[in-house]
């Protein structure tokens, strides 16, 4: 950090904030757990207010009013529009195409954005053991396309993943496409330091904006490859109060719902 | 024809040692009194399937009731790792556990095309996944009318489904609302099944006109066992125990601390230890 003034939010208020950004009302959202799920709420609650958003646990145009700690909380089922069966989530909702943007995060990614929520180590004998994919392997695929959101570090962003849970634009250009899949894949990856997106021709993972007070240093120290960067890169624009005290009043939302004081 | 039996006799009756058999709810309606009466039972072998498994299938594979497990997404949720899970997997720890494991598109397929009495499901998906080089069941098949190329998964054949529902009425049909998950789908593609619930009524009373509803002759065996989710939720009746999860980390972090806990609170409990959470159901939706 180059200026000597602390900065009044958070890298995780930062990551969230521009992930948030990125979405629009006319979006319809496949939804994941956790850093997704603050973000897809925060941009419904500040200026997406019409967007879709869709839990796999068969949730469709949920509006919870705090952040659920599961993917089937009940707050989840009394706010949608409707609740559908499993089978028909996977079906006829994400296989059918009926989803624009999927938001996920990984305990590993490359530089392709492919990413690894199943193994640290070999899958036979992991060093540890992760959840696994759950609803990642189709939605990377079946959705127009995903954003990414995942805390940057060397362990997190890889030379080389532990295991390929998930597509992203697999070894590089027109691996997608060679698999017969439509979808753009990774279009967005979000960390806690910058902005990153597929180069066109390379569909290598670019940093095309910084937040404030990181610097180019920073993001080498904490990327597994030697990160390129766009022709222009810009300055992301620090958090706003709307955006700020929208979030921080979800957060005490959800933790005053978590003690039981709702 | 369902049944209407006590917990003991129910899970007698329809869990066995060595079934393939699922506890299933997404979350929402897990039926932790029924996992509890089988540990109390000393049920073995099991092959537990699940696609959510969490802390249920956790306190089953701690105590060694399974021999392999099937799922999509194994974890605490919004919490981290299941610990009793991974001491099997990665350590044998009280036995070796087998995995299969898929996507959650495919084990949804596998139910589906189980209740269809189908022998294999297909369906777009792994493609670019590595999961389908280490699990052999994942194959493919090209589609006769386009030469499209999809994912197949056999069809899911289960001995044995555990549900758990707001409601039964006393012909034997159970109701079920919320996130309904893959139940439906479970019981019926299951030769046995167990259905317990929050509630027995004269009659289901106010519904949507497509409610999801088990037909009494599609149940083996129903038990009243109020709070029988616990600490998941039943929509209407209760709220998820977020709190318990938080707290199972520490639990089953450690051998001995997971031991203490299943003497105390399953070994020398009944089912009567989850009428406690139970709640008079609100009128109308949520």
């Amino acid at each position: 950090m180059s200026t000597a003034a602390k900065p009044a939010y958070t890298p995780t208020e930062m990551m969230t904030i521009v992930a948030s950004r990125a979405l629009k009302s006319s979006d319809v959202c496949f939804v994941g757990i956790g850093a997704p799920s603050a973000a897809c709420n925060l941009a419904r609650l500040t200026h997406a207010p019409g967007i879709t958003l869709i839990y796999e646990s068969g949730t469709i145009a949920t509006k919870p009013n705090v952040l659920p700690l599961s993917i089937g909380d009940g707050e989840l089922c009394e706010t949608a529009l409707t609740t559908v069966p499993v089978v028909e989530m996977f079906r006829y909702w994400l296989q059918g195409g009926r989803i624009s943007i999927g938001f996920l995060g990984g305990a590993q990614i490359d530089r392709f954005a492919n990413l690894n929520t199943t193994v640290i180590g070999s899958y036979d004998k992991p060093k540890v053991r992760l959840p696994g994919g759950g609803g990642a392997p189709e939605i990377a695929t079946s959705c127009g396309e995903v954003f990414i959101i995942m805390a940057q570090g060397k362990r997190t962003f890889v030379d080389k993943l532990d295991f390929v849970t998930s597509l992203g634009h697999g070894h590089g250009p027109g691996h997608r496409e060679g698999l017969g899949v439509t979808t753009k894949g990774p279009t967005r990856v979000v960390t806690d330091l910058c902005l990153m997106e597929p180069d066109a021709v390379s569909k290598e993972l670019t940093v095309v904006s910084i937040h404030p007070g990181v610097t180019r240093e920073q993001i080498a120290e904490n990327t597994g490859w030697r990160i390129k960067y766009a022709a222009d890169v810009a300055d992301t624009p620090a958090p706003n109060g709307e955006e700020l005290s929208v979030l921080r009043d979800l957060q005490a939302r959800t933790k005053a719902a978590m003690q039981g004081k709702e | 024809m369902a049944k209407f039996l006590s917990l003991a006799d129910a899970v007698a009756e329809v869990v066995r040692d060595g079934d393939m058999t699922a506890f299933e709810g997404f979350t929402h309606l897990i039926p932790y009194a029924a996992g509890h009466e089988t540990i109390r039972q000393g049920r073995t072998d099991l092959g537990l399937v699940r696609m959510t498994p969490d802390l249920i299938y956790d306190q089953l594979i701690g105590v060694g009731a399974a021999r392999k497990m099937v799922f999509s997404w194994g974890g605490n949720p919004g919490v981290g790792s299941l610990h009793r899970f991974r001491d099997a997997y990665e350590k044998g720890w009280p036995r070796p556990l087998e995995i299969e494991e898929h996507s959650h598109a495919a084990m949804a397929n596998a139910y589906e095309a189980g209740a269809a009495g189908l022998p294999f499901a297909v369906f777009r998906g792994y493609r670019g996944a590595e999961l389908a080089s280490v699990n052999p069941n994942i194959k493919s098949v090209a589609c006769p009318y386009t030469g499209e190329v999809l994912a197949t998964v056999p069809a899911m054949r289960l001995d044995s489904a555990v549900i758990h529902a707001q409601k039964a009425d006393r012909a034997g049909n159970v109701m079920l609302e919320g996130i309904v998950g893959v139940q439906k789908e479970a019981v019926l593609a299951a030769k046995r099944s167990l259905a317990t619930v929050e509630e027995i009524v004269d009659d289901l009373g106010d519904r949507s006109y497509n409610a999801c509803i088990l037909p009494h002759w599609t149940v083996t065996a129903i038990a009243h066992v109020p709070g029988g989710a616990h600490p998941s939720y039943a929509q209407g009746y209760y709220k998820r125990d977020n709190a318990y999860y938080e707290a199972w980390d520490e639990i089953a972090r450690d051998r001995d601390s997971f031991k203490a806990w299943i003497a105390d609170n399953v070994m020398k409990m009944g089912p009567e230890a989850f009428a406690v959470h139970a709640r008079t159901p609100a009128k109308g939706r949520g």
